[in-house]
């Protein structure tokens, strides 16, 4: 019943990339990002081209058993003892809260408690295991920060994006009224109760805006396509980027490798 | 065990929650009124818990109710025996239906024509007020928020804030018809108007309805949180006092009750105390000037102990009713209490009422949320609300061979078609080959990619298929 208390592994050697499927096919300079922030921290990402959904959208949505057969189909792509880092506080929630869950009175029940306790939230990785020390490279600019509902209460990483950002000495990170609000995309949620997701986006949009910020950043893919989505849709004055990006781009060496 | 409890007459219709939701969402008043009252109320929780080592009593609120629900039987069986020394007759009800009728022959043994009522939640769940009038026993509600949602003809909108669905004004204009009150949006003479009335009404009721808080099994102990005195006037003044309350409510000891009561007024209303704790030990003895000649408890199941079955589900037996997940949950925040057509709503509901009235009539409400997680973070006695939601999903669709569905209900929304959907998208993602193909080829093709994406793209634009997906620039980058 006690919250599992992290213990943050040494630096290794190497980790396992977990991209996402939102990452995959709408955000993959995201994930980009996070390899390179990775790479110039001096660990070797391994990507296991067979690695499709972590099985959230099913799992939230009631279709357990749909959603292990996804899931079952990712517990052998990490067959080394390395973390398995993930550009998502959502789909790392799902892979390390809920996978032991989900495969309780199975065979592969193990394997999965296994695979559950090397998931990292990416930015908290970078973070509390690589100790990045990010020198800004960019023009002076504000940004807000939104981190998602799983990053925030089931990874528990609430501080380390502000920590981050804050390590930027050129990035002024201003804060929305209620940041710890969810914006409203909650998966399957949006298309389900539409209305009351449109209500909540609406309300994260507009708090954003007040901040007089042009741009947010935010940990996870679902909220950043909810929230620039509406932004854009309503002609409303504020561009979203994952956080890898926005880290990736301020730190990046001019003569470092094209991403 | 009967299927639903209540009295289906005059039920709303808690299927048609969408439409409901959607009339609130376009309802500004409606939407400032509970935005500023749950802000308000998120604050002050907050500053309540203020030097507090607030994960430290939460778990040991937690526990208090696991150590309480594990000897449950046990309790309740020397509840009963402590209750009956002090006096106190006690009454089982397996539904609302007979809570009722308990309620009625009490009444009706002493000739009882009116009940005045203090706060009482199960009292709402076994639909009390109407079954009284039919039966021809007036009844009135003396918490002033009651009192207003009475006057109105409603039901709470909110577990401990009846009436927060209502501005000042409302109120006023409310009373000015219902009671001849000037129009006023002086609150302190609005409650002084409604104090006179129900002043005259506790002096003259036949007998007082109360819930409980926490039962003491004990030493025989019924505590009861309230602010505005009618507790204590409708369980000390009228004859006899009758209390309902869910077989849940039993606690060990008294010293349970200390963590409890602290989570309890901070989580609820910010408040360290609340201005009356009444602990009631029996009727009035010989020697005592007041009190009531006769107490009754009734302790209502009403689906209950079906909960009570299940290790998982169990967990939603530890609510101490403070409502703390209502105020945080930005759904709750949007669309008001009336919109879930419940007795509970907001997150508590959502777990508690489909055991209640069955998952086929309660289908919709457990994905009416977007797993935020608010709720369970504030929770003061930790229950796992978005699990049991996703539980109870998993139910509404029967959608786990390895943990059959067992709630009353169960399986109603499934539908064939959603089912096949998900069938397939587990085909493809379970299909590692299949999957990059599938991928590759969006992407390719993503000049044709429609704009409009059903109800998503009614408020946002459609996300945007990059050129080459993260698969095929990882593979491109190690080569």
């Amino acid at each position: 019943m006690v919250d599992p208390i992290k213990v943050y592994p040494a630096k290794p050697a190497k980790v396992y990339f977990y991209g996402t499927c939102l990452v995959d096919m709408f955000y993959p300079d995201a994930g980009i990002a996070g390899v390179e922030l990775l790479e110039r921290e001096g660990i070797e990402v391994l990507f296991p081209q067979n690695q499709t959904c972590c099985g959230q959208p099913a799992y939230t949505s009631g279709y357990h058993d749909e959603a292990r057969s996804v899931a079952r189909a990712q517990l052998d792509l990490f067959p080394g003892d390395w973390p398995i880092v993930v550009p998502s506080g959502s789909c790392g929630g799902m892979m390390r809260k809920h996978y032991p869950d989900l495969f309780r009175d199975t065979p592969e029940a193990a394997k999965a408690s296994d695979v559950a306790g090397r998931v990292w939230e990416l930015t908290d990785f970078l973070l509390n295991v690589c100790h990045i020390k990010l020198e800004d490279l960019g023009e002076p600019t504000t940004v807000a920060m939104h981190t998602s509902c799983s990053a925030r209460r089931e990874m528990g990483v609430a501080e380390v994006g502000p920590k981050l950002l804050g390590q930027l000495k050129n990035v002024n990170l201003v804060e929305q009224v209620r940041p710890e609000e969810c914006c409203g995309f909650g998966g399957t949620f949006a298309v389900r109760h539409p209305e009351i997701s449109g209500a909540m986006v609406s309300e994260k949009v507009d708090a954003l805006v007040d901040t007089g910020t042009r741009q947010f950043v935010t940990t996870d893919c679902g909220c950043l396509m909810n929230i620039a989505g509406y932004a854009e849709k309503n002609q409303k004055p504020v561009e979203g980027q994952h956080i890898l990006s926005f880290l990736w781009a301020r730190t990046r060496n001019k003569g470092g490798q094209p991403s | 065990m009967s299927e639903t409890a209540g009295h289906t007459d005059h039920h709303i219709d808690v299927k048609q929650f969408h439409p409901r939701a959607q009339a609130a969402i376009h309802n500004p008043k409606i939407r400032k009124n509970f935005r500023s009252a749950m802000d308000g109320l998120m604050s002050k929780r907050k500053a309540a818990f203020e030097g507090w080592d607030l994960e430290t009593l939460r778990e040991l609120g937690a526990n208090v109710r696991l150590r309480a629900l594990a000897n449950l039987p046990d309790l309740l069986e020397q509840l009963e025996k402590k209750l009956t020394e002090n006096g106190i007759k006690v009454h089982w009800a397996v539904d609302g239906d007979e809570a009722c009728r308990i309620v009625r022959d009490i009444c009706k043994a002493r000739d009882a024509r009116t009940v005045i009522k203090g706060k009482s939640m199960v009292s709402e769940e076994m639909e009390l007020n109407h079954y009284l009038q039919e039966q021809g026993i007036e009844a009135l509600e003396s918490d002033l928020g009651e009192y207003i949602v009475q006057l109105a003809g409603e039901t709470p909108s909110h577990i401990i804030m009846p009436a927060i669905h209502k501005n000042t004004g409302e109120i006023s204009e409310l009373m000015h018809e219902k009671t001849g009150t000037d129009l006023s949006h002086d609150v302190e003479y609005l409650t002084a108007s409604a104090r006179q009335q129900l002043r005259e009404k506790f002096m003259s009721a036949d007998v007082g309805v109360s819930g409980v808080n926490f039962a003491v099994a004990e030493t025989g102990t019924l505590c009861l949180v309230e602010n505005e005195g009618n507790g204590r006037m409708t369980t000390t003044v009228p004859p006899c006092h009758i209390a309902v309350t869910g077989i849940e409510k039993v606690v060990p000891t008294m010293e349970d009750v200390s963590a409890l009561l602290a989570l309890l007024t901070r989580s609820a209303t910010g408040q360290h105390i609340t201005t009356y704790f009444n602990m009631i030990s029996g009727p009035r003895k010989a020697d005592e000037l007041d009190g009531p000649e006769e107490v009754h408890l009734v302790l209502v199941d009403n689906g209950r102990s079906s909960i009570y079955q299940d290790d998982e589900l169990l967990d939603t037996l530890r609510c101490i009713r403070c409502g703390a997940c209502m105020n945080h949950c930005p759904v709750y925040t949007r669309v008001g209490g009336h919109a879930y057509g419940t007795t509970y709503p907001g997150p508590i509901g959502k777990i508690l009422m489909p055991h209640l009235i069955g998952l086929d009539e309660g289908r919709h409400l457990p994905s009416a949320s977007s797993l935020c997680g608010a709720c369970g973070e504030v929770c003061p006695v930790k229950i796992p609300i978005p699990d049991l939601l996703v539980r109870l999903r998993q139910e509404s669709v029967d959608g786990d061979k390895l943990h059959p569905a067992r709630v009353n209900g169960h399986g109603a929304k499934r539908s064939p078609m959603e089912a096949m959907v998900w069938k397939g998208w587990a085909w493809m993602h379970a299909s590692p080959g299949l999957y990059r193909f599938g991928t590759g080829a969006a992407t390719k093709l993503r000049a044709l990619q429609p704009s409009s994406a059903g109800a998503w793209t009614n408020y946002r634009t459609a996300p945007k298929l990059a050129a080459k997906t993260l698969h095929q620039r990882m593979k491109e980058r190690s080569q």
